[in-house]
């Protein structure tokens, strides 16, 4: 790929990954760090791509346990982090008093 | 035999990028959260289905078999990880997200053939090494398998600076020649790298490493989206770097500290060290039914959770104590320190597991001027984050280190286990303050003696 274009995408994902993060709560920053990780576990494509074009035995298991790696990064990323913020979801109906809902 | 054009694949690879960002942008509130954690999720899935039709990949039922063996390893550790356990499971996926963009950039080295992608090799291989060795390390000292005390020994920072030296070389090399011999050395030193990097630190810093490794294995995605072509992969890579670095900076100036004193501090000796010697100077301890008293006949009380409450699981017993005291008047406020827990907003989401409605939940600059105003701050097996040597004692390992103004409050309640140190391993002052009183036992215990005194009352 050009490298001039890869260098204008990674800029701008520089500039929106600044500005998105930076809006989340600091309630949240636990879900985030668990969210961005499942995030990096999309090197699943890259291990797919790779055990796809492994011709040898042994270049295939090393893609293979890229793949199992990748995959539990991602499925357990976003499992944990689903199961965090279940627990941040209000759960009382609106216009109950929020100090209340502690029962 | 691809059934997408590349047209379609950069659609729906763009789609899934979108995805992402509307994932981390979800995390601005709590009500929106939930749902862009499941709409990333399903950004994930349309990319992994995108790729097995738009690239020719053989080989198709042994990857299969991979996926749901990897899915079969992490799920059920993630459903069933108690929520302290969280910075270790956050930091073991971290680890392996990055030993697989090492792994791949292994594999792609023979197939890239311009100094640009073999460069991005080389850097993917050795920051997924240094990912995945630190994270390991660091799993190591939060379960306790390897001691959280900073591992120091003389000449460190030589062999530090030895070992990097020779990772660049290996690499130029790899870069030169493309010989597999200097890429398996390169990935040697990378996870030698990440061991002594992360050795050194202490325990309190622990949550600084964490998202900074974070940031590093969303380095290493991006770098193996520019080897493979990948334009997800780099923006998703890109994405997750940016939100690792800003948790970083945060986290780091929570602390009152440089990133670059809290990973080198102890290369030159004594940062966190600290003391396990236990005083035997006077204090000041109580029963639970004195306590209880105070804590009834107060206005204001102030609750400072720290990771002694979640280690003993007194969530739930603190949050009733909380609902308790506000029944009968009381006014009470969780003050949350950033660097409470293990890892960025740790402590927040261990409340929440206990119900306590984040709204509660007040940050550090919130809740300082407010102790003035508080007649008992009550600190539950916190200990470092209260700790006046921040502010008074500059030859503190945590001195600058911004702290909760507990000292400021009219009385001080001590929930501890005993007066060994902290995390850190600093003496607290403000245990010997006329004006604190000392509960000792297991923080739950004693929570629950409290409340069963509070509610006899």
């Amino acid at each position: 790929m050009d490298p001039i274009t890869l260098l204008t995408v990674v800029v701008l994902a520089v500039f929106v990954g600044f500005e998105v993060v930076s809006k989340v709560s600091s309630t949240l920053h636990t879900p985030l760090m668990s969210g961005a990780n499942a995030i990096h576990g999309i090197i699943l494509i890259g291990a797919i791509i790779v055990a796809g074009q492994s011709l040898e035995p042994w270049l295939l298991a090393l893609a293979l346990l890229a793949v199992v790696m990748a995959t539990a990064n991602l499925v357990g990323g976003f499992v944990v982090t689903d199961r965090m913020l279940k627990m941040f979801a209000p759960r009382k109906p609106a216009g109950a008093n929020p100090k209340d809902a502690t029962k | 035999m691809s059934l997408l054009s590349p047209e379609w694949t950069g659609v729906l690879y763009l789609i899934a990028a979108v995805c992402f960002i509307l994932a981390l942008r979800g995390l601005s509130s709590p009500k929106t959260a939930r749902r862009g954690n499941l709409i990333g999720a399903a950004g994930a899935l349309l990319a992994v289905i995108t790729v097995f039709l738009s690239a020719r990949i053989e080989n198709i039922p042994a990857i299969l078999i991979a996926i749901a063996v990897g899915s079969a390893i992490a799920a059920p550790i993630s459903r069933r990880v108690e929520m302290t356990q969280m910075p270790q499971l956050v930091a073991l996926f971290n680890g392996v997200g990055g030993g697989a963009a090492a792994l791949v950039a292994v594999l792609e080295l023979s197939s890239s053939e311009s100094p640009w992608s073999k460069v991005a090799v080389v850097f993917t291989m050795f920051v997924g090494a240094v990912s995945f060795s630190g994270s390991a390390v660091t799993v190591g000292k939060l379960q306790g398998l390897i001691s959280s005390r900073p591992l120091i020994f003389p000449g460190l920072a030589f062999v530090m600076g030895g070992v990097v030296l020779a990772a660049l070389v290996a690499g130029g090399f790899v870069v030169a020649t493309g010989w597999a011999g200097w890429a398996v050395a390169l990935l040697l030193l990378g996870l030698l790298v990440g061991a002594l990097l992360v050795l050194p630190v202490g325990g309190a810093d622990v949550p600084i490493v964490i998202s900074l490794l974070n940031a590093f294995t969303g380095l290493a995605v991006a770098a193996s989206g520019i080897v493979l072509g990948n334009l997800l992969l780099v923006v998703a890579g890109t994405l997750v770097g940016a939100s690792g670095t800003i948790l970083t900076r945060a986290m780091a100036a929570a602390m009152g500290r440089g990133v670059s004193g809290i990973l080198f501090g102890a290369f030159k000796g004594g940062s966190t060290a600290g003391s396990t010697t236990q005083s035997d100077r006077p204090v000041r301890s109580s029963n639970p039914e004195d306590v209880a008293v105070l804590l009834n006949y107060a206005q204001r009380v102030v609750i400072v959770p720290g990771y002694g409450l979640a280690v003993a699981q007194g969530q739930h017993t603190i949050a009733e104590l909380a609902t308790t005291l506000e029944a009968r008047g009381v006014d009470v406020a969780f003050a949350i320190h950033p660097v409470a827990g293990r890892m960025p907003g740790h402590m927040n989401v261990l409340l929440a597991e206990a119900n306590v409605p984040y709204e509660a939940l007040k940050e550090m600059a919130e809740v300082n001027p407010e102790f003035k105003n508080t007649d008992i701050a009550l600190v539950v097996g916190a200990n470092d984050v209260v700790n006046p040597a921040a502010k008074t004692s500059p030859g503190s390992p945590i001195y600058g280190m911004p702290i909760l103004d507990v000292g400021e409050a009219r009385q001080v309640v001590f929930l501890k286990r005993s007066m060994r140190p902290g995390f850190a391993g600093i003496e607290n002052e403000l245990l010997y303050d006329p004006k604190t009183t000392l509960l000792f036992g297991d923080a739950k215990d004693s929570l629950t003696k409290v409340l069963g005194a509070v509610n006899a009352l």
